[in-house]
């Protein structure tokens, strides 16, 4: 089996192991109606660590999400609850001016070469105080608009129930798989993960390529937050505080290597269903501490990030000698 | 190489007048190269003459700060290699510049790829690979990440993927390669070679920069030398023999009028340093060394020759797997530079930039470091101390500074490569390597490092030279070692210490 594919694999088996055990364990567990929870659940998180893929692929790094997920979800509060937006029109605003967020990180990353992780985390800092600043207080949030959206979905046999959001996610997946795997622009951001010297002198338009995927990373993130509203039928700034962390670790354990280059879309989706299998599993289970669920997920960052230092230094070994 | 080429025909490229600048350093003065099409042309000249800066300038890389560059006889310039992509001028680098994570197909037509529906086609592209590689001789998974591959794999496909057709550019017409044949064997030279002639044949302009002689007069039709950043000449390669050429890459008619104190007398003195059968891997074949006490000895040879490695060698930088070394009289096992620096052995790298200074720190601070690692970091040299030793050797050396608190990433390339030794010198080292000490300087500044070793020699300390320059060793050296593919070929004293001597060596047998 090629290496590239190995994490991916390992993923894989996980998620049927852990749900393999559930089913083993608990009544109901083998059911579409855990399975479409499951989407519904951590359908924000998904959307989320799809950004956060794009960007750990091409090398980077995004810790701006969590706040951009809080901004934006207070944002669409204020202006559907006070300012009497219809929803549309609120995201029809907020989703480009997360994307010109994120372009604004992505240029400067670009431009004065500074190290994604410090400016992600001063867009972090920045985003979650406007939010605050917007808000201190959680937003409620009362539109017909919202009702609906709630009551929309597709009905499953066995329980299962795919809403309007996990819907939307589902899109999203496909959306960025293609975009991912089939596009120039994926393509180029494989490119500066790999090398972006050697990207840059085989005419990889490297800026444009670092804003954009920023870009699309802010742009997801605020989807998410938006997503998020949905659940909570309100805005909060302190909402989503570390979700950019679970989405690092979604991506991680899906397969992505943290130096970028190497990784896949639907690694992250397995990701983000492991972690939620196991959060699922502890539900069930009822007498476990939920804290467990961030126990195992440190355990599998550890094996993971080990399994990528392994293979990467393996991959080093055998391109060896260029130097 | 029947076929001539007509040199009265317009050149398909022509760069003149190539101006180029860094701070401190003229990379690029008057340079000049001129492509016929089907011609392969050499661009050849030691480390440092500026072939790789004028490639850059070529293909985009580097913007040039004067002259001009014709494409027939349209004057262009590039802000991006994607621009010099455009009209058909692709480069393939020293160093493999692909990426390892992606698929060899994927190399290939990075930005380029055949699309079906607005989407990548992957099945297409892997099929467009197969047919571009087979005229490779080559036959691999082209969908395998190219990481998977032996580094001349790669090589190859980092050729092919410069011949092959890029979107919404011109078709190839020149080609640049910069040291192709580094990490390929024989077979796969020929291989490489083959390629090459197909292209000429099909009309692109090739230049090849390698630093192998012999593979230059296979393959080449025509040569440019420079030397120091400058056009030394054009020749036809056909024209020019073995022992012209390597005049013309090592220079002869420079340092005349600084050859004023011919060698100095040669006193009999004791060894400082003895080798004996000392071997390292591949890169130092059983040589046989001897250092003799207060004299400067010169290391020539032309790049790749193995005069660094011995540098590198002697400083503990790489371990000697096999002879022996003494130093001062006693048995040494050098294992890492710390225990070099003890000894009193110490190492001027051939590549400030990278090697020797620390741009952001001041000359007092960048003096003052190999003394402060000699100490250990629990005795720390005071500022005062560091002052008083920065005031002494920037008036010794006659660094040209305001003050000692000036940054050394803003000295000219002479007065940097100064505080460098002034950093060494500062240790009061027994013996001193230094590892092309005038490149890229002046040739003032040159003249006044010239005169230093002489007078650092005459206070009793033994230097070991290495330089491309020979007119240049034979004005300090009192012995010269030539080096000629790992192996010492000759060690010349005395009457034999000339220019003309060292380049016969250098040429060897094969002239």
């Amino acid at each position: 089996m090629s290496r590239t594919y190995l994490p991916l694999w390992i993923t894989f088996t996980l998620v049927l192991l852990m749900f393999g055990a559930g089913a083993s364990q608990f009544e109901g567990f083998a059911s579409l109606r855990v399975v479409t929870n499951l989407i519904s659940d951590n359908a924000f998180l998904l959307v989320t660590a799809l950004g956060m893929t794009l960007v750990i692929l091409s090398g980077g790094i995004d810790l701006s999400v969590g706040s951009v997920i809080a901004l934006s979800g207070v944002a669409a509060a204020l202006l559907i609850g006070p300012y009497q937006w219809h929803p549309l029109l609120a995201f029809a605003l907020i989703l480009p001016c997360a994307a010109l967020f994120g372009a604004g990180m992505g240029a400067l990353i670009q431009y004065y070469q500074l190290q994604p992780f410090i400016v992600t985390l001063a867009g972090m800092f920045l985003a979650r105080g406007v939010a605050t600043l917007l808000s201190e207080e959680s937003v409620a949030i009362e539109h017909p608009f919202y009702d609906a959206v709630a009551e929309f979905g597709l009905e499953l046999p066995d329980g299962g129930w795919l809403g309007a959001t996990s819907l939307l996610t589902i899109a999203l997946v496909l959306l960025m798989l293609v975009l991912t795997h089939y596009s120039r622009f994926g393509s180029y951001v494989y490119a500066l993960g790999g090398n972006s010297q050697s990207a840059q002198l085989m005419g990889v338009p490297v800026a444009r390529t670092t804003i954009l995927l920023y870009a699309a990373s802010s742009m997801l993130a605020a989807m998410a937050g938006i997503i998020f509203s949905f659940y909570t039928y309100s805005g909060y700034a302190l909402s989503a505080v570390g979700v950019e962390l679970d989405a690092i670790a979604a991506v991680v354990i899906g397969g992505t290597l943290l130096t970028g280059g190497s990784g896949f879309i639907i690694g992250t989706v397995l990701g983000v269903l492991l972690m939620g299998l196991i959060q699922t599993y502890i539900n069930f289970d009822g007498s476990l501490s939920s804290w467990w669920s961030k126990i195992v997920i440190g355990g599998l960052l550890f094996f993971f990030i080990a399994l990528q230092k392994l293979l990467s230094q393996q991959w080093r070994r055998k391109a060896g000698g260029q130097a | 190489m029947s076929d001539q080429i007509n040199t009265a025909a317009q050149p398909l490229l022509q760069l003149r007048q190539i101006n180029k600048n860094f701070p401190g350093v003229k990379a690029l003065q008057q340079a000049q190269l001129s492509l016929y099409a089907g011609e392969v042309h050499a661009l050849l000249g030691e480390n440092g003459a500026g072939k790789s800066t004028l490639v850059k300038v070529m293909t985009g890389v580097l913007q040039k700060d004067g002259g001009e560059l014709l494409l027939g006889s349209k004057a262009l310039s590039f802000a991006t290699p994607k621009d010099a992509q455009q009209v058909g001028i692709s480069t393939v680098y020293q160093e493999v510049n692909l990426l390892p994570n992606l698929s060899v197909a994927h190399n290939l037509f990075l930005g380029s790829e055949p699309k079906r529906f607005g989407l990548i086609d992957k099945k297409a592209m892997a099929h467009q690979a197969r047919q571009l590689l087979s005229t490779f001789g080559l036959d691999i998974n082209v969908t395998a990440p190219l990481s998977e591959f032996s580094v001349a794999v790669q090589q190859l496909v980092a050729i092919a993927r410069g011949v092959a057709p890029k979107r919404g550019a011109a078709c190839t017409k020149v080609l640049v390669l910069d040291e192709p044949t580094a990490s390929l064997d024989a077979d796969e030279v020929q291989t490489l070679f083959q390629v090459l002639r197909q292209l000429k044949q099909q009309g692109v302009a090739i230049v090849f920069i390698t630093h192998f002689l012999d593979q230059v007069y296979q393959i080449s039709d025509r040569i440019t030398v420079m030397r120091n950043g400058c056009f030394v000449g054009e020749y036809h390669t056909a024209s020019l023999n073995k022992a012209e050429l390597i005049a013309a890459m090592l220079g002869k008619e420079l340092c005349q009028q600084r050859h004023q104190t011919p060698c100095l007398v040669v006193e009999q003195s004791e060894s400082i340093l003895t080798a004996r059968q000392l071997s390292s891997g591949q890169s130092v074949q059983q040589l046989d060394l001897d250092l003799p006490a207060g004299q400067a000895v010169g290391l020539a040879g032309l790049l790749g020759s193995g005069r660094t490695e011995i540098c590198r060698l002697l400083f503990g930088l790489d371990q000697a797997d096999g002879g022996t070394l003494s130093f001062a009289g006693k048995a040494i096992k050098l294992s890492n530079p710390a225990q070099a620096i003890a000894l009193g052995i110490a190492l001027c790298p051939e590549d400030r930039k990278t090697q020797g200074m620390i741009a952001a720190l001041s000359i007092r601070e960048n003096i003052s470091l190999a003394l402060q690692a000699k100490q250990g970091w629990w005795r720390v040299l005071s500022k005062k101390k560091q002052q008083q030793l920065a005031d002494f050797y920037i008036e010794k050396l006659q660094i040209a500074t305001p003050d000692a608190e000036k940054p050394i990433g803003q000295l000219s390339g002479g007065n940097q490569q100064k505080v460098i030794l002034a950093r060494w010198l500062a240790v009061e080292p027994q013996l001193l390597l230094l590892d092309e000490p005038t490149r890229g300087i002046d040739i003032g500044a040159h003249a006044e490092i010239l005169q230093l070793i002489r007078q650092l020699c005459q206070q009793g300390m033994s230097l070991l030279v290495t330089s491309s320059e020979l007119e240049e060793l034979t004005a300090f050296s009192s012995k010269i070692v030539v080096m000629r593919d790992r192996k010492k070929v000759a060690e010349l004293s005395g009457e034999d210490l000339n220019s003309d001597r060292i380049m016969a060596a250098i040429a060897g047998a094969s002239v």
